[in-house]
């Protein structure tokens, strides 16, 4: 069965939730993917984006406060990440940026040792194959590569059994989209049609440069270049992010190659602690997009359907705190490393330069070579 | 229990912050989070949560104060809830010494370099200084905790790497002292630090790497200052600034587009000369926090009005500290204008990364030669200091001249330019 890509007018976001009144705009393609979606499930998204939000801002908070050396947050981001990581199912393989906290969320990955990495104790932090979802990527581009190739592999599988049809994610920004990889990324996945989906999340800003100066047309426009299909959707607006999701990988599953994402959303807050947006971007811009909180968005159906009843927000917000503060804990109590496991896990075999620089450190250090072996 | 709580290092490698505003005082009661103050560091101004919910002890740092990464700035009294300090050993200085008596901005750096492994480590900047000493890290860690410069010393290892062995012979030959600061009766002394500290690494890695060469010419720019005044009156320019500068930075731009040289970057690492398409122009801005050298981008490219409106946006934002970082970088060429403190000329040192700064003198009228006669004329003093490596008398001369020759008479602009 092959999915047609539909055709739109490449400037139109795909939108589900009227911003005015709450109501699920009827769309012809895109409505039946959320076919399934009832008010429990409403409820449930809706919660993931407040716990997200919060365990951000703990996070931010913890950074001030010296228990992190660095935090990207996502405020902002929620419905793009909470919307397309629930598109997914868990067999399918998620190749992330740097700041997908909401994804890894979804993936059940714990909070705590998301921050981990920020916190310096770690290189990676979880073991990707336990949720199907690689660590962060600092550097921008080659994971969408990586993705490109693991899209390959389940192509291969599929050769020896018809039933694979698993896809693969890769996450990236607006910025991202200037990399080499990217291109060729998109290059590839074209040419062997590859299930592999590209989810842009267009936050209008690379840490100060804004979107405008990389991309000069929608970033959408760019797959058709390259014979990907392509999607630009409202990115906080949690039900078409998840629609348009469900659709690219129903698309991959089936044979039909790689879709690339546009999630147009903003980043609320600094690009990482490290920032300080007041000094390129202007309060009224903030405001402009306060008004369009992906948050907001969804809780407007909520109210219009009578599920956002003083007990159902409670225990939201009580979920939210409980893991703000089981995070604050965890968080403060990761211990260090042993120093010397810095050494560990450089080479599958070590060098004899590695050998004498792992001397000369234990020794100035004076460390028991052997480390915790952690 | 008393609790600290320590200024982090918020902004990967900071050193220190300002601190801008307290938002809570002694006896206040605060919550998991509350913000407690506000503090300014070289990126970006942050609020401070607060790490517990308690009540407030004592404010060790008051407002305006530049606080060291590490420096306790608020203890807090007998938390109410929060058992997380109780396990939060990383910001709480080990000793009641480091804790009681801190001269802000002074004290617990040289100890914290030493103790602290849980801190950043600024070894790797630190040795910026020392670039051309081979030695590994840990050596050069050695070597700052013993206070041993390590430029001053002969490396034995291969390739004359400096090895342990040599920091520690030195160390025993010298009785490097580290001397705590204070403020005595004859003498005060403040931390290197912030921009001071900036602008210092950046003079000398100007100052001494690039040789510098600085002419001058004098020049009568009456024509120039009546043009400027014609410019005020013009519609174009309603609501900008228009001074002899904005003349001065358009003659710049003739010059450079005449003598390229003039604007482009010795790149050693690579060995290259290497000359950018636009021109960033950097104007040297006195400002309450010191000397700053923002860029307005490719300034080559503007009308004059443009111009105008650019150089009085870029200094208006570095006297009120609203600079944005972009404009701190990829500069290509400056200006700086010491007419502006009635100075008449001097030898300006490039900003490093560029090959030339152009130094503008006070315009004074004065007894001059003009038309075969002595007139009082409206004169000034441009000098040009250059990095000979990049650029010879003949271009530096030729650059220096098309300026004063647009200041002289700015038709050249149009019958040239
Ligand atoms: C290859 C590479 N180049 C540069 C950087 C530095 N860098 C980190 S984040 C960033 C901006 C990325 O912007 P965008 O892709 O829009 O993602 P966002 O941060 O907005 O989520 C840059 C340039 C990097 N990490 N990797
Ligand atoms: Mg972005």
């Amino acid at each position: 069965m092959s999915i047609t890509a539909p055709q739109r007018d490449l400037f139109e976001q795909v939108a589900i939730i009227d911003p005015e009144s709450g109501e699920l705009i009827d769309d012809e393609i895109y409505s039946p993917y959320l076919a399934d979606i009832g008010d429990t499930d409403l409820r449930e998204i809706y919660r993931d984006l407040v716990v997200v939000r919060r365990l951000d801002a703990e996070a931010t908070a913890l950074q001030r406060q010296g228990q992190l050396g660095l935090w990207a947050p996502l405020a902002g981001q929620e419905a793009a990440q909470i919307g397309s990581a629930r598109g997914l199912r868990p067999s399918d393989f998620v190749f992330p940026s740097y700041r997908e906290h909401g994804v890894a969320y979804v993936r059940g990955v714990d909070p705590a040792v998301v921050l981990r990495m920020w916190r310096g104790t770690t290189l990676a932090g979880w073991n990707p194959r336990d949720v199907n979802m690689m660590t962060p990527a600092i550097v921008i581009g080659p994971h969408m590569l990586f993705a490109v190739g693991y899209g390959m592999g389940i192509l291969r599988d599929k050769t020896l059994n018809s039933a694979v049809d698993d896809i693969v994610i890769a996450y990236c920004g607006d910025g991202g989209t200037s990399q080499g990889d990217f291109s060729e990324a998109l290059g590839f996945a074209a040419s062997f049609r590859t299930p592999t989906v590209f989810f842009v999340q267009n936050n209008q800003y690379a840490i100060s440069s804004p979107v405008g100066i990389q991309a000069t047309v929608p970033i959408v426009q760019r797959a058709a270049g390259f014979g990907v299909h392509g999607i630009r959707v409202d990115g906080n607006d949690v039900l078409a992010v998840l629609a348009v999701t469900r659709h690219a990988a129903e698309r991959a599953r089936a044979g039909d190659g790689p879709t690339l994402i546009e999630a147009v959303t903003y980043r609320m807050g600094p690009h990482t602690t490290s920032d300080d947006p007041t000094r390129y971007r202007d309060a009224a811009e903030l405001e402009f997009w306060r008004q369009r909180d992906p948050i907001d968005r969804l809780r407007l159906v909520l109210d219009r359907r009578g599920l956002a009843d003083q007990e159902f927000l409670a225990s939201v917000d009580e979920t939210a705190d409980r893991y703000a503060a089981e995070v604050r804990e965890a968080c403060i109590a990761t211990p260090d490393p042993d120093p010397i496991s810095l050494f560990d896990n450089v080479y599958a075999t070590e060098t004899a330069l590695l050998a004498e620089e792992r001397t000369d450190f234990a020794d100035l250090h004076g460390l028991d070579l052997q480390g915790s072996g952690e | 229990m008393m609790t600290d709580f320590a200024l982090p290092d918020l902004g990967e490698g900071l050193t220190e912050a300002e601190l801008v505003h307290w938002m809570v005082a002694p006896g206040d009661t605060v919550t998991l989070n509350q913000v407690i103050c506000e503090v300014e560091t070289a990126k970006a101004l942050v609020e401070l949560p607060s790490p517990i919910a308690g009540t407030v002890g004592r404010l060790c740092v008051e407002e305006g104060d530049t606080v060291t990464v590490g420096t306790p700035i608020i203890t807090f009294g007998a938390a109410s809830v929060a058992e997380p300090v109780e396990a939060e050993p990383v910001e709480a200085p080990e000793s009641d010494e480091g804790r009681s008596n801190v001269l802000v901005g002074y004290g617990p750096g040289e100890h914290d370099a030493r103790s602290g492994r849980k801190r950043r480590s600024h070894s790797s900047r630190a040795s910026t200084g020392s670039a051309t000493v081979s030695a590994k890290p840990p050596v050069r860690r050695l070597a700052k905790d013993r206070g041993i410069d390590i430029a001053s010393l002969v490396g034995t290892g291969p390739d004359g790497h400096v090895t342990r062995g040599d920091v520690v012979g030195a160390a025993s030959t010298s009785s490097a002292t580290v001397s705590s600061a204070t403020v005595g009766a004859d003498e005060t002394r403040v931390p290197i630090a912030g921009v001071r500290k900036r602008t210092a690494e950046a003079m000398v890695r100007s100052a001494f790497t690039a040789p510098h060469v600085t002419e001058f010419v004098t020049v009568d720019v009456t024509a120039t200052v009546e043009l400027v005044a014609k410019l005020r009156e013009h519609p174009s320019f309603a609501g900008v600034r228009v001074t002899p500068l904005l003349l001065v930075a358009k003659a710049l731009l003739f010059g450079l587009a005449r003598h390229p040289e003039l604007g482009s970057k010795w790149d050693e690492a690579a060995q290259e000369i290497v000359t950018t398409r636009a021109v960033n122009l950097g104007i040297a801005v006195a400002t309450p926090r010191g000397l700053m050298v923002p860029n307005v981008k490719d300034a080559a490219s503007l009308s004059l009005a443009r111009l105008a409106a650019e150089l009085t946006g870029l200094a208006d934002r570095a006297r009120e500290g609203k600079t944005a970082l972009a404009e701190f970088s990829g500069g290509t060429i400056s200006i700086t204008n010491i007419g502006g403190f009635g100075i008449d000329s001097g030898t300006p040192i490039i900003n490093p990364g560029e090959a030339a700064i152009l130094c503008v003198g006070a315009i004074r009228r004065q007894p001059w030669e003009y038309r075969d006669e002595i007139a009082l004329r409206s004169v000034m003093t441009l000098s040009v200091s250059f990095d000979h490596r990049l650029v010879d008398g003949f271009e530096g001369s030729g650059f220096l001249r098309d300026i004063a020759s647009v200041l002289r008479d700015p038709t050249e602009l149009i019958a040239l330019g």
